[in-house]
């Protein structure tokens, strides 16, 4: 069976250092553009190499179009974020997909951050959406895509909320 | 931000809280020694797992080794596209 996957691509720059902007990223949540999440847990931790992995587990609730109910319920969905993080050579990697529902909807999304020359941190955001639902797989994928989006902005939008207030003296001049 | 487990919150915030402070005071400034959290973040995934299994998240799904989509590293496609892609 052949799975058809679309993939979207998204870039954003912070105008904090690399330093800030990881350590803001374990304290993203709440912020007031992610009121979707609803929980978030480290489950698993260990340095290695000199680099940091972790596996963190979301919940997030899950609004659906009308249309989409019937294949959906509205339980909170489980998102399992997997990371890793080299102080050296300054890259921020994360990778993050949902538990279960992955025949009806499975996302994967890969964010790279890393240090720009002028001192601030490109994040470069990867989404990879499939569908195996007959009939409704394009649907879905578009539907996918289209939140892929919206959310991009949410975690941006809410990302620069928590560097502003975690970091208030250190925005880069731009 | 709440734990899955509503009687791990206290503990979360906890390690939490020392996993900051080392992640910015000790590990970006290149130590690599973890130890300073391990006993409080012991009893936090304690919590943890016992709250997953009340929920029933089913962990088994999760594979043991960390991923970071490696196997997407070859498709940089910015846009929509088909690729074919058999993995699930």
């Amino acid at each position: 069976m052949v799975i058809t996957a679309s993939t979207c691509r998204t870039e954003t720059v912070f105008d904090y250092s690399w330093g800030h902007v990881v350590a803001a990223y374990w304290n993203r949540y709440p912020n007031p553009s992610s009121t979707h999440v609803l929980t978030e847990d480290t489950i698993q931790r260990e340095v290695r190499d000199g680099k940091l992995y972790s596996r963190r587990l979301l919940s997030k609730t899950n609004p659906v179009p009308k249309w989409g109910a019937r294949f959906y319920n509205n339980a909170p969905v489980k998102i399992v974020e997997d990371s890793v993080l080299d102080p050296v050579k300054r890259t921020f990697t994360t990778f993050t997909r949902n538990l279960g529902m992955k025949k009806i909807m499975k996302v994967d999304e890969i964010v790279v951050y890393t240090e720009q020359k002028d001192g601030s941190t490109l994040a470069v955001r990867r989404a990879y959406i499939s569908s195996q639902v007959f009939g409704f797989s394009r649907a879905i994928r578009a539907f996918g895509i289209e939140r892929f989006k919206s959310n991009s902005n949410k975690a941006s939008n809410g990302f620069n909320y928590v560097l502003r207030r975690m970091f208030p003296q250190h925005q880069l001049n731009t | 931000m709440n734990s899955i487990g509503e009687d791990c919150n206290e503990l979360k915030k906890q390690y939490d809280a020392c996993f900051n402070s080392w992640f910015s005071g000790s590990f970006l400034k290149g130590t690599t020694d973890d130890s300073a959290c391990a006993p409080i973040f012991k009893i936090y995934q304690e919590c943890v797992k016992r709250a997953m299994r009340e929920q029933k998240i089913e962990l088994r799904e999760i594979e043991t080794d960390y991923t970071t989509g490696g196997e997407y590293d070859n498709n940089n496609s910015s846009s929509s596209s088909s690729t074919g892609s058999n993995k699930s």
